[in-house]
Formats: structure tokens, C-alpha cells, sequence
């Protein structure tokens, strides 16, 4: 693996008085595609909200560029250089397609310019000026996605990007993913798409009841099908 | 001299006039608490007394610093403003979590207790600040007076200077996110907490100049909050909780709604505002501009 970028450790984590990670392990080299898989239920997101710094109680460790950031509010994670695209989305009605694009600060520099974002999402250009939920789903997610790309941040942590969209929207959002992968950005996806996360991944981590249980090489999918059908219900 | 629907000139301009100026403080206050309520959830009781530290504020500088008007303008909004911030980080940013009950229980004991000790330190008889803009103009149908039509451009200005400041501006972009999804917006990196202590900074302020350009036009006194609050939070609730456009709209637009009925039912004058907070509550239960969440 290339240097590692993210480190996550012994991560448990807490809804009030519900436990819902047991000990997360797992690490994402710099430049590489990773996906969580798992079923529903199973602590995907709570892991991608416990890296973000937002879930009520988290312990052991996550590092991000070997500094700790378990503790640290997420304003300051997100300074760091973490982005984080959640899976409802998190488009602002008050705001046009242009304020939620301008909205999260450019913490590092070299990320995409809102010509390129636009040059991305051609959609968005053409409705710069319309609120924010006015926007098909598709339009929405890419909006979202798009919205994290102008803040130079190193990580992406993409939470079920395909979820609810038609499969010519899927395909385009498959597309997009692997050009930011080719740009040099690290992304952790969570997906419940396991055939759209086999065609774009370098890496696939399985949670089960709150802890990664496998890891499966994108090389050794073919042979661990059985396996990762068991372990995701299809 | 003609008449107007039988009313004399003097008499239905003189009216429409006050109307304005009142409806100008009814804009601002209500500005204030709109902007509170958006951002902080908690509906802002102290917003009475806050206005009365302002007029008090340019009262003791011109007492005893010698400041004048002019520079009271923006020393008292910012010495108000300043409290208005120890009283966020002390005391309402433990209550944000709890139900809106806590958070009125807190803010009106507050202002019981600001209106208290400036009353116990100054008595509630009132005391008069100096017009800064002595005369007046005759307009033919009506005399105007200078400061009078000073106080409504003035309160036109500051209303329209926020409102694009909210809906304009990068700041207010980030305030109208933080009032939807305070949790993502810092998870894009946005200090959010100090953005709810600036807002609520922002609104007190703009209580506090309120009361400054209110004070040579009222006695300055502990209690001159208490009365124009109950009116205000009429105005806040006609025009939409948390609605910026709506505060502005409803205040200036209410201000010459009851200074009209002073002139053709002066008995229903006192309570104009109220009969429409009813019937827009029935009508429309959001407010005018405002949203069912």
C-alpha cells in the first residue's frame, strides 16, 4: 500500500446509550478507492460520521496524515483535509446551486476550480441559479459530491453516492468517482452497490455488527464472491 | 384646507408618520429576534431590555464621557453587543440542546433581572436625551421633523444592510446553512459555534442601536423594553418566525397599519396588532413569509 493516509483503530462509537461500533480497524493508503461494504445496519456510516467527528461518543484512534483526530471537533477535522459527502445528501434549500457549491472553505490547496466542477457536472452550470432541492436526486448528488471537491481536501469519504438513482445516473456518478481517483484524491466510499463498488475500487473492507471482519483486494473479488455474497445478504 | 376621507392632512400624515417610525423600531427589534431565533432556536425575551441598554448606553456616554449621538451610534451596539456575547458563552449556549420552554424560562428571568437593577440604579421616571437633529421641515401637508425622518431612512438602511448581509453575502450563506444543518456545515469545516455567538452578538446589537435612536425621541428609562417587546413579538409571529424579509415587511408595514388606526378608530389602536396576529395565525399559522418546517 502507498503511505497510509488514514489510520482508523479500536473505533467504537455511541448513539446516546446505543453501541453501534465495536472496534473498527482498517487503513486507506494515499491515492487508493476503498469501500466499506456491508449491510444495513451493519456500521458503515456511523464509521464515516465517527471519522468526520459527529456522532455523539467515539473511542480508540483515527489518524489522518499520522496526527489524531479522535477529540478534535469536526470543523478541525474537516480542516485537516477530510471531506465528507453524507447520504442524504445535505443540500442546503436556502441556498442555490452556486452558495451550496461556495459553501464549504477551501482548507489546502489544489482543489477543483468551480469552472472545473461545472466542466464536471455540466447539469449544475445550467442550473446555477435554482435552489439547492429544487435539483433532481442526480442533479443533487452531484452537487454534493461536486460541493467537497472545491475544498483541496485530501480525503473523500462518500457515503452511498448511487443510493435511489436511475442506473444512466449511476454510471455517470461511476464515472466521475473514478476520474477524481485519477486526479489523485482518496476516497472512501460506503455502498450498498456492490457491483458498482467492484467496478471502480482498489480495495474492499466488510463490516459486520460494528467491525470490519475482511478485506478483499479488487484482484481477489472474482474468487470471494461466494464469501461477500454471504456477507451482504444477495 | 382639503380633507382626506374627511380627516384633515395634518392629522392623517402626522399619524402615517409615527406609523413609519414605529413600525421602523418594530422592523429592527424584530430583525434582531428573527435573526436570534433563525440561528440559535431560542426566542430572545431579553431582546426589550437589550434595546433599553442600548438607549441607556448613549445616555451614560453623553453623561458622563460627553460622547455625542453620532459615535453612541456604534459605541453602545457594540458595548451591547459585547454583553450580548458574555451572555451567550456563559449561559445560552448550555440551553440550545434543551426543549424552547429553558430558553424562554432563561431569557425573560434576564431581562427581569437587567430591568431590575437598571431600575433600582435609576428609577423608572425616565430620563430625556438631547434631539441631535433639532428642526424640522414644513412639507405643505404636514411638518416634518428632522430627526423624525432621520430615524426611518436610518432604520430603512440598517434593515436593508442586513438583510443583504444574509441573503448576500458568503456570511449569510453560511448563517442560512447553519439555521438548516448546523451539523454538516461544521463538518465542512465552519466554526459554528462562534458563528451562533456572533449572530446572537449581531442581533442584540441591532436591539441596542434601536434603542439608541430611540432614546431623543422616548424617555430613556428601565422599562421603555418592556411595552414595544409584547408589540414586537406580534410583528415576529405575523410575519414568520425566523423570516428576515418578513420582520422588515411586517414591522414597517404594521407600524403604518396602527398609526392608521389611530386616525380612523383610535379606540382599536392598541390592539390593531393583535386583531392581525389572530387572523394571520388562522389564515396562515407559519407567519406571512414564513415556512412550515
Amino acid at each position: 500500500m502507498a503511505d497510509t493516509l488514514l489510520k482508523v483503530t479500536g473505533l467504537q462509537a455511541w448513539y446516546g446509550e446505543s453501541h453501534i461500533l465495536h472496534g473498527v480497524d482498517f487503513e486507506i493508503g494515499r491515492g487508493e478507492l476503498v469501500t466499506l461494504l456491508g449491510r444495513n445496519g451493519a456500521g458503515k456510516t456511523t464509521t464515516l460520521k465517527s471519522i468526520m467527528g459527529i456522532v455523539g461518543k467515539r473511542t480508540g484512534s483515527i489518524t489522518f496524515e499520522g496526527e489524531e483526530t479522535v477529540g478534535q471537533p469536526s470543523d478541525k477535522i474537516a480542516r485537516r483535509g477530510i471531506a465528507y459527502c453524507p447520504e442524504e445528501r445535505g443540500i442546503f434549500s436556502s441556498l442555490n446551486v452556486d452558495e451550496n457549491l461556495g459553501l464549504p472553505p477551501i482548507v489546502k490547496p489544489g482543489g477543483l476550480s468551480v469552472e472545473e466542477i461545472y466542466k464536471l457536472f455540466p447539469n449544475l452550470l445550467e442550473r446555477r441559479r435554482s435552489q439547492g432541492t429544487k435539483l433532481s436526486g442526480g442533479e443533487q448528488q452531484m452537487l454534493a459530491i461536486g460541493r467537497i471537491l472545491r475544498t483541496g481536501a485530501d480525503l473523500l469519504l462518500l457515503d452511498e453516492p448511487t443510493e435511489g438513482l436511475a442506473p444512466v445516473i449511476v454510471q455517470r456518478i461511476g464515472e466521475i468517482i473514478r476520474q477524481l481517483k485519477a486526479r489523485g484524491f482518496t476516497i472512501l466510499l460506503v455502498e450498498q452497490n456492490f457491483h458498482f463498488a467492484a467496478t471502480i475500487a482498489d480495495r474492499h473492507y466488510v463490516m459486520e455488527d460494528g467491525r470490519v471482519v475482511d478485506a478483499i483486494a479488487a484482484a481477489d473479488v472474482q474468487q470471494s464472491i461466494g464469501k461477500l455474497q454471504t456477507y451482504l445478504g444477495v | 384646507m382639503f380633507e382626506l376621507l374627511g380627516i384633515p392632512p395634518q392629522a392623517l400624515f402626522g399619524q402615517l408618520l409615527l406609523g413609519l417610525i414605529n413600525g421602523a423600531f418594530y422592523a429592527m427589534l424584530s430583525l434582531g429576534l428573527a435573526v436570534i431565533f433563525g440561528m440559535l432556536n431560542v426566542i430572545n425575551f431579553t431582546h426589550g431590555a437589550q434595546y433599553m441598554m442600548g438607549a441607556f448606553a448613549a445616555w451614560l456616554l453623553l453623561g458622563y464621557l460627553d460622547v455625542p449621538f453620532w459615535a453612541s451610534l456604534v459605541l453602545a451596539p457594540l458595548i451591547v453587543g459585547l454583553i450580548g456575547i458574555v451572555i451567550e458563552k456563559l449561559l445560552l449556549k448550555r440551553i440550545y440542546h434543551l426543549d424552547h420552554l429553558y430558553g424562554f424560562l432563561l431569557t425573560f428571568g434576564m431581562a427581569l433581572v437587567i430591568e431590575g437593577l437598571f431600575q433600582l440604579q435609576w428609577g423608572s421616571s425616565g430620563a430625556p436625551y438631547p434631539n441631535p437633529i433639532p428642526g424640522g421641515y414644513n412639507l405643505g401637508f404636514m411638518f416634518l421633523p428632522a430627526y423624525r425622518g432621520f430615524v426611518v431612512i436610518a432604520a430603512l438602511v440598517i434593515c436593508l444592510a442586513t438583510w443583504y448581509g444574509i441573503e448576500r453575502t458568503k456570511l449569510g450563506a453560511y448563517l442560512r446553512a447553519a439555521t438548516e444543518n448546523p451539523t454538516l456545515v461544521r463538518a465542512f469545516g465552519i466554526n459554528v459555534p462562534r458563528l451562533i455567538t456572533l449572530t446572537y452578538g449581531l442581533g442584540v446589537a441591532l436591539a441596542a442601536l434601536a434603542g439608541v435612536l430611540a432614546a431623543p425621541i422616548q424617555q430613556v428609562s428601565a422599562l421603555m423594553g418592556t411595552n414595544l417587546v409584547l408589540v414586537v413579538f406580534a410583528v415576529v409571529v405575523i410575519g414568520g418566525m425566523g423570516s428576515i424579509m418578513g420582520s422588515i415587511v411586517t414591522g414597517f408595514g404594521l407600524g403604518v397599519i396602527e398609526g392608521l388606526t389611530k386616525v380612523f378608530y383610535p379606540p382599536a389602536s392598541n390592539t390593531v396588532i393583535f386583531v392581525v396576529m389572530a387572523i394571520v395565525l388562522l389564515v396562515k399559522p407559519a407567519g406571512l413569509f414564513g415556512q412550515t418546517k
